[in-house]
């Protein structure tokens, strides 16, 4: 097998590197999207209780529905290719994302918030300040879950011509090729792992004020 | 949804063979993660590996965890079967670990003072308080593989998500539609399922 995989890099390592960065840049743009999205719209929430409960629940029965069917579904509405792929994909990341800073700013303690209006800083400049810091554990621990479930969804962008390192699966597993399998296997779990790992680690540097 | 209503049997068969994988890697992984929780709570130097290579399992994406089976076990329910086991282990060993944790010493030693026998104990204390614990756990990892089984139609393991996969090779809407309705169903179900059977089996502690 480590010959096949020879002779195939030997010819093929630049299709290779496409479907490696086509699976990083699906995965990192989804992320980023679903973060622009989800962060500002959290804490919005956060601060309407009568609209909270109902989008939280809403969400909370949306991700019921597995990422393939989202993917599948993506196809008839929006077509196939990159940008489809790519905003089915965006749509996965967000639940994490959303219920993780909703969450983080309605816990933050009121006393806090009362504080920073004692000193005279604007509702603007206590979010950005004082609540945003604090809630950034918690946020971040919603990005690090989205990133997992994305990297692991973008395996299937292939299904709908979003392209990736799925492709590899997809083909190995329709004509039982081994070697296809691992070049598309070994590459998708590292990348998972190497995403946890980095989270984990990110998360202890934000980490900086505990109770 | 027209294919749902005049396909009901397909949809039928497909739910029945969905529900049947997935209950079948359950109650497997069950029996896998009730030893193992038990025994990683008891020597505690194991706790740390088990929960982190179930970790590092539950991480790698599904597809790519199928791919790394089919050169052992080939294409077909077998496989679907123990990667769905793979991956319900880290919610239930983690449950059934936190599930024996969780119980106050203080009632196991209220327990020792009225009198009872270590089985007492086992039977009658620890188990009846570590039991919804588990079956919150046993939900979670009912779901979530529930979600994952979709998947595997791709490996020859039928299921709903046969549907989807025809649905996207021959542009049928309908068909993933009526896969990810079905889906979505047999999901949602499990879950008010297993919440109705954790408030059933809660210990009345007021």
């Amino acid at each position: 097998m480590l010959q096949d995989l020879q002779a195939y890099f030997a010819t093929n390592a630049s299709v290779f590197f496409t479907n490696a960065v086509q699976h990083v840049v699906l995965s990192l743009t989804s992320i980023v999207l679903a973060m622009l999205i989800c962060v500002p719209l959290g804490v919005f929430i956060s601060r309407k209780a009568r609209i909270a409960d109902a989008v939280i629940n809403a969400v909370n029965v949306c991700r019921v529905v597995p990422s393939l069917a989202v993917l599948a579904l993506a196809m008839p509405l929006l077509g196939v290719g990159f940008l489809p792929a790519l905003l089915a994909l965006t749509v996965l990341a967000c639940p994490p994302i959303l219920i993780n800073t909703y969450t983080a700013f309605k816990e933050m303690d009121p006393l806090i918030r009362e504080a920073a209006k004692g000193m005279g800083m604007s509702p603007m400049q206590t979010i950005v300040q004082v609540e945003f810091p604090l809630a950034l554990p918690v946020i971040v621990a919603g990005v690090r879950t989205a990133s997992v479930e994305i990297i692991a969804s973008a395996s299937l962008a292939v299904l709908i011509g979003g392209g990736g390192l799925g492709n590899y699966i997809m083909n190995g597993i329709a004509m039982f090729n081994v070697t296809f399998l691992m070049l598309g296997a070994v590459p998708i779990a590292l990348l998972a792992i190497v995403s946890e790992v980095g989270f984990s680690l990110l998360l202890k540097r934000v980490t900086m004020y505990t109770s | 949804m027209k294919y749902l209503l005049t396909h009901t049997d397909r949809v039928l068969d497909l739910f029945l063979e969905h529900l049947s994988m997935t209950a079948l890697s359950l109650c497997i992984s069950l029996l896998l993660a009730i030893p193992i929780g038990i025994a990683i709570t008891k020597y505690k130097r194991l706790y740390v590996p088990v929960t982190g290579l179930f970790g590092i399992l539950y991480t790698i994406p599904s597809l790519a965890l199928f791919a790394l089976l089919i050169p052992v076990t080939g294409l077909g329910p077998e496989t679907a079967i123990i990667g769905l086991i793979a991956y319900s282990q880290m919610i239930l060993v983690r449950n059934v670990a936190a599930a024996i944790r969780g119980i106050d010493p203080l009632i196991i030693e209220a327990a020792k003072g009225m009198g009872m026998s270590k089985a007492q104990i086992v039977f009658r204390i620890e188990i009846p308080l570590a039991v919804p614990v588990v079956v919150a756990g046993i939900r979670v990892a009912a779901v979530s593989i529930i979600s994952i089984a979709t998947v595997a139609a791709w490996i020859n393991a039928g299921g709903l998500g046969t549907l989807i996969f025809e649905g996207l090779y021959r542009t049928h809407t309908d068909k993933i539609v009526a896969g990810t309705i079905a889906i979505a169903v047999l999901a949602i179900g499990t879950d008010l399922l297993f919440r109705a059977i954790e408030r059933l089996l809660s210990p009345n502690m007021s």
